[in-house]
């Protein structure tokens, strides 16, 4: 009986844990909103995040992406070959990556690339007590190392989901034409016909929905990061858990609302 | 003049300053003593704001910093600096970036005249030449001087340090203790310096103040102190395993 009791008791912590920490996040987020909006913007500090979030990503993104798209014509070519529908093809590979794949997997790997990193330097400053010497000199750390990562996410994740999806479709077209011998022109009309913009903006808007996440997990993990060296790797590898288990989720309810 | 009245504060059980109450008098250093682990560096994060008391005050210039919100804090900050333990540098700047970065925050001064402003700050620690180094490339006594010219960068007039010369050879223990005394002289500052190195605190400290047990147990002249007789004091000063202070 005692130890049904402590399972129940344990269970109920950790949901009580996990509620204040989302708030904590929340207060964050509404801390970043008020810090970005008063001057002065460090653009600064937002293009080296931007360069780090975005253009050293690209190279992931492209292998992701066009990897991503290539299986998925290779997939979808055995099933619609039995019903003699082939060129639908290239505009499944498309709908899948502009809706689905191209801003999940780039939010996912940015995460693992970016997002472990945005931890990990925000740790480094906690626990070497740089963050506290910015409060000594009157900075506010939020507008400083924050708000910088978060719009740098947020701008970001898009970008490099248009990438994703440009590759993803390419990847799609070079295993489905010149491999799998399906028709050039069906394989683009198709594309054309069937997937709109709205498609596109949609799979866009998820992405800086994602891109919010894996900066503001990130950091917050970083920011609260205690214990030294081993707190660092702890916050690390808590951020790479939480914020692509949000992804995921969000996913869900993101795609249920837009789609 | 800073005074800290009746400072409780707790983190979960442990009980680390405990109806704590000191003056700490302006244009002069005082040293706070106390063993490791004992709430020195928990003491200088009050008085500067980083942390807040349990209960009781914390009072600078006449107002108490513990009820103020960030934006008053802030303020009050501008007449602070205050040296890390490790130096604090930031790792994606050079010293140059470090220590230009409260003028560059606070100031709206022109670029040159910010490097002017740095390179004598750097000049006035014993540093010329290294601005574009970065703290990585720096040796531990390097980085406490550019920890020291990034403190002074703003002219504040009171200056914290925390454990200025732990993990240092003796020899720059010294210059280190040389700094911190002709810093003070030439700019007037009243510094509040946490040590539990024995040789310096009669070297920097006009006044000197033993932590123990959460409280202020002595505070005095560094002759008042070398003439003690509080054992907990005599204890620490000579270094004896013999007396209260346990070692666990």
């Amino acid at each position: 009986m005692n130890k049904i009791a402590a399972t129940v008791d344990n269970f109920g912590r950790s949901i009580l844990e996990n509620i204040e920490e989302m708030g904590r996040i929340l207060i964050l987020f509404l801390s970043v909103l008020v810090w970005m909006v008063r001057p002065p913007l460090k653009i600064r500090l937002i293009f080296k995040q931007m360069e780090f979030v975005g253009v050293k990503s690209i190279f992931v993104v492209v292998l992701t992406g066009t990897f991503t798209g290539m299986v998925m014509a290779l997939q979808g070519y055995y099933g619609f070959k039995m019903f003699n529908a082939e060129s639908l093809v290239g505009s499944t590979v498309a709908l899948g990556m502009t809706r689905e794949l191209g801003p999940v997997l780039t939010a996912l790997m940015v995460t693992a690339r970016a997002g472990s990193a945005m931890a990990a330097e925000l740790g480094t400053m906690r626990v070497t007590e740089q963050i506290d010497a910015l409060y000594v000199m009157a900075a506010n750390p939020v507008k400083h190392l924050i708000v910088p990562r978060v719009i740098a996410g947020v701008l970001m994740l898009p970008a490099l989901t248009i990438v994703s999806d440009f590759m993803g479709v390419l990847g799609g077209y070079f295993v489905g034409v010149p491999i799998l011998g399906i028709n050039s022109g069906a394989f683009v009309s198709n594309i054309t016909k069937l997937v709109d913009l709205g498609d596109i903006y949609h799979g866009l808007t998820k992405a800086a929905f994602f891109g919010l996440i894996l900066s503001l997990v990130g950091c917050y993990k970083g920011f609260n990061t205690t214990g030294g060296a081993e707190g660092v790797g702890k916050a690390t590898t808590e951020a790479v858990v939480l914020a692509s288990v949000s992804i995921l989720i969000s996913d869900y309810f993101l795609t249920a609302i837009m789609f | 003049m800073i005074k800290l009245l009746e400072i409780h504060k707790s983190f979960g059980q442990q009980r680390v300053l405990d109806g704590l109450n000191l003056d700490i008098e302006d244009g002069k250093t005082t040293v706070i003593i106390g063993g490791s682990g004992g709430g020195k560096s928990v003491l200088l994060k009050h008085i500067i704001g980083l942390l807040k008391p349990d209960s009781g005050q914390v009072i600078v210039d006449g107002v108490d910093i513990a009820s103020l919100n960030d934006r008053d804090l802030n303020e009050v900050r501008k007449n602070f600096g205050m040296l890390f333990q490790e130096a604090a540098l930031f790792d994606s700047m050079n010293v140059m970036g470090n220590v230009a970065f409260p003028l560059r925050e606070h100031t709206g001064k022109k670029e040159k005249e910010i490097r002017e402003i740095v390179r004598g700050k750097l000049k006035a620690v014993g540093l010329t030449g290294v601005e574009d180094k970065m703290p990585s490339e720096l040796s531990g006594g390097m980085r406490k001087r550019v920890g020291l010219a990034r403190a002074i960068a703003m002219h504040p007039r009171i200056v914290l340090f925390d454990e200025p010369t732990t993990g240092l050879d003796p020899v720059m223990t010294e210059a280190i203790n040389e700094l911190i005394v002709e810093t003070q002289r030439k700019f007037d500052l009243t510094c509040v310096v946490i040590s539990h190195d024995v040789q310096s605190i009669f070297t920097v400290g006009h006044k000197i103040a033993m932590l123990y047990e959460g409280k202020i147990i002595e505070h005095g002249t560094p002759e008042k102190i070398k003439m003690s007789s509080n054992p907990v004091l005599r204890q620490f000063l000579s270094g004896s395993l013999e007396g209260p202070i346990s070692v666990i």
